[in-house]
């Protein structure tokens, strides 16, 4: 029997050298006369083992990695076709710790299947969600989302399923569907993992809210920053339109639903749902004053549900097994799971899709196993370049939306970026600002020149000028940024500056005030 | 032989009109025929707007508006490999500044430059979604996880060699 060999295709395996090691397992396959095939699979997320490969045994798969191109003779020659010992083996995948203790919903398929395999997806619960929703009333198929307790995985946690109510009671000739993939915070990649990984898994949770809100077009708006991921759901959309899952008359049910891929063009602040739409429009990607909100006057000025790709890749399986399904899962008004990004300064990075309630404890040391530098580790910085600076004595604090505001941080996206002992938060703090100054729209004040003034402000701080007033300029230019901005570039970059400066004033030249109550 | 009788205006020019006449149709057509007009000639040449601007029902500060506001298109050609190296957080906290800086060095040029002999662009990016294998880095179309300063040269040496 063909023996299957899985390598994955996921750009942070190609980035460890995934293709040549597939090339060089090919090469010996065929020198060899093996009877082995070779299956390009998304990544499992255990980054500091790709490339991981794997091996369909009758006990399961067997995973070795990091697999270098000179190991794969040496591998063959202790069996890894039957799941041979060898000092890279792994053991059984589903048996890694890492994997074992995840709550995978949203990344259910993630790595186990072929991304442009239609009878792969199918095998494992594809399409069950659109098959169900296609049966199912419009209002009732919102009904699901809302009651599953879904946000908006993007960053700003609002709830889908009101997104999707208000686009569907607006009666417009043309309604959208447009899928934000541009996933430009630092520390994040699950957006990128789902469209190279699992392709069909968006493209089903588009058609089924196409479907819900009477929308017969798609975008989703790529990052240029991710062309393998552009190609991916070039591929995937291209075999489901073949195979009717996309396109006229949706599996005989009379629906229609086409998607296209927009390529963007590398401005962070089009993260931003109303600069996305800008851009899609073919403009500068200028923030929009709210109101109208884009669910009444979106893209083209017409009704247009904007959500993020994980926001979309979950809603299959909420129709799949039901909205109660989902929301046992989760704490508080977060309900479900959220594949979190561990990253940076991290021995075991990778994607963890947990329930809400894990802590960033148990995420940098029970799965992350610490630095990778083997320094302690200093600060965290959650939800990416907009979030906060995470000090110790705040990592017990259980993931949560609502937690995390009241602390003043953020959860964002999910992504974790870990800095060792070596970090400087006032240099941190001051990309922060100079992060703003190369991103703002250049729509609002506060944004555009407060960030300029910020950098200059900080540098004073660090320089010791005046250095008591400058940090009372800071907090006060951080506020007028914060109320005053138009979208969460300028509202938020305070968060990570005034983080930095509250939790780490020593790195600002200022006093602890800790030691001075001691 | 035959390509240097024609004017490399006319040839630009044919180019993107070929662009416009796949593309211009699309509803917010601009980004993608932008998109295309790079990808076929490696920048979107000035002496385009115009042309771009026309097809579009635009103005010409319109073009020119959105092709300076994206970081992506660039209106002078770049080197024969762009390289470009993640400075967001997550490298940083792996040392993508001081790797930068070897970088410039190495190339003999600064960011958003290109080195004497035309063969290298470098350009700093945010986020190539590469972050548990930080730092992180593109050499044309190749994606390189946790480099090194070593690991850096060599890589440039193997393209150089290729080339």
């Amino acid at each position: 029997m063909t023996t299957t060999v899985y390598v994955p295709c996921d750009s942070a395996a190609l980035a460890a050298g995934a293709d040549r090691v597939a090339r060089k397992l090919t090469e010996l396959i065929a020198e060899r006369k093996l009877d082995a095939k070779i299956v390009r699979n998304g990544s499992r997320g255990l980054f500091w083992l790709e490339p991981m490969l794997e091996v369909a045994t009758p006990k399961g798969r067997v995973a070795y990695g990091p697999v270098k191109p000179a190991d794969v003779a040496g591998l063959l020659d202790a069996g890894l076709l039957s799941g041979g010992a060898n000092a890279l083996n792994l053991g059984l995948t589903d048996e890694i710790p890492y994997l074992k203790k995840q709550q995978r919903l949203t990344f259910a398929r993630m790595g186990i299947t072929d991304p442009l395999s239609l009878a792969d997806y199918e095998a494992h619960e594809g399409f069950v969600g659109l098959r169900k929703a296609l049966a199912m009333s419009q209002a009732d198929i919102v009904q699901q989302v809302l009651d599953s307790g879904l946000r908006g995985r993007g960053g700003a946690a609002f709830p889908a399923g009101i997104k999707w109510k208000t686009v569907l009671g607006a009666s417009a000739p043309q309604k959208y569907i447009v899928c934000n993939a541009d996933e430009g915070d630092s520390g994040t990649y699950s957006d990128r993992m789902t469209m190279e990984g699992d392709p069909f898994v968006l493209i089903e949770g588009m058609t089924i809210a196409g479907v819900a809100v009477s929308a017969t077009i798609g975008y989703i708006y790529v990052r240029s920053e991710y062309p393998h991921s552009i190609a991916a759901l070039n591929k995937a959309i291209e075999i489901a339109e073949k195979a009717n899952f996309l396109g006229d008359n949706i599996l005989g049910s009379g629906r229609n639903f086409k998607l296209i891929v927009r390529k963007a063009a590398g401005a962070y602040v089009c993260g931003e749902e109303t600069a996305l739409l800008e851009s899609l429009e073919g403009k500068r990607g200028v923030v929009r004053a709210k109101p109208p909100l884009p669910a009444l006057e979106g893209l083209f000025g017409k009704p247009t549900v904007v959500n993020n790709v994980i926001t979309l890749a979950t809603v299959p399986i909420i129709l799949a097994r039901g909205a109660q399904f989902y929301k046992d899962f989760g704490m508080g008004r977060s309900r479900g799971t959220l594949p979190f990004q561990l990253a940076g300064n991290i021995k075991n990075g990778g994607l963890i899709e947990v329930a809400f309630g894990v802590t960033l404890r148990e995420l940098m040391y029970d799965y992350g196993g610490g630095s990778a530098t083997g320094r302690p580790i200093k600060t965290v910085q959650v939800g990416g370049p907009l979030g906060a600076y995470v000090p110790e004595s705040q990592w017990d604090i259980p993931m949560d939306y609502e937690a995390y505001a009241a602390v003043g941080a953020v959860v964002g996206h999910g992504g974790i970026v870990v800095h060792d002992d070596t970090a400087d938060l006032a240099q941190l703090a001051r990309y922060a600002m100079e992060f703003c100054v190369l991103e703002s729209c250049g729509k609002c004040t506060p944004c555009r020149i407060g960030s300029t003034r910020g950098v200059e402000v900080i540098d004073k701080i660090v320089k010791n000028q005046n250095r008591a007033q400058q940090v009372i300029l800071l907090r006060d230019l951080c506020d007028t940024m914060v109320n005053g901005s138009l979208c969460a570039m300028g509202s938020m970059t305070p968060y990570p500056v005034l983080s930095a400066l509250n939790h780490y004033p020593q790195d600002f030249g200022l006093a602890v005030p800790d030691k001075h109550a001691a | 032989m035959t390509a240097a009788v024609i004017p490399p205006d006319a040839q630009m020019l044919a180019t993107v009109r070929g662009v416009l006449a796949e593309r211009a149709h699309e509803p917010g057509a601009l980004l993608p025929v932008l998109h295309g007009v790079q990808d076929a000639l490696g920048y979107v040449p000035r002496d385009a707007v115009a042309e771009i601007a026309v097809a579009l029902n635009l103005s010409r500060a319109e073009v020119h508006g959105v092709i300076t506001y994206y970081h992506y298109f660039r209106s002078e050609p770049a080197g024969r490999s762009v390289v470009q190296i993640c400075r967001a957080e997550s490298c940083q906290a792996m040392g993508a500044e001081a790797l930068l800086e070897h970088a410039s060095k190495s190339l003999g040029c600064g960011v958003h430059a290109t080195s004497k002999d035309g063969a290298f662009t470098l350009e700093p990016v945010y986020c190539l979604g590469l972050c548990a294998s930080s730092p992180a880095i593109v050499i044309g179309d190749d994606v390189h996880g946790r480099v090194t300063k070593q690991g850096f040269d060599e890589l440039i040496a193997e393209v150089r060699s290729a080339a």
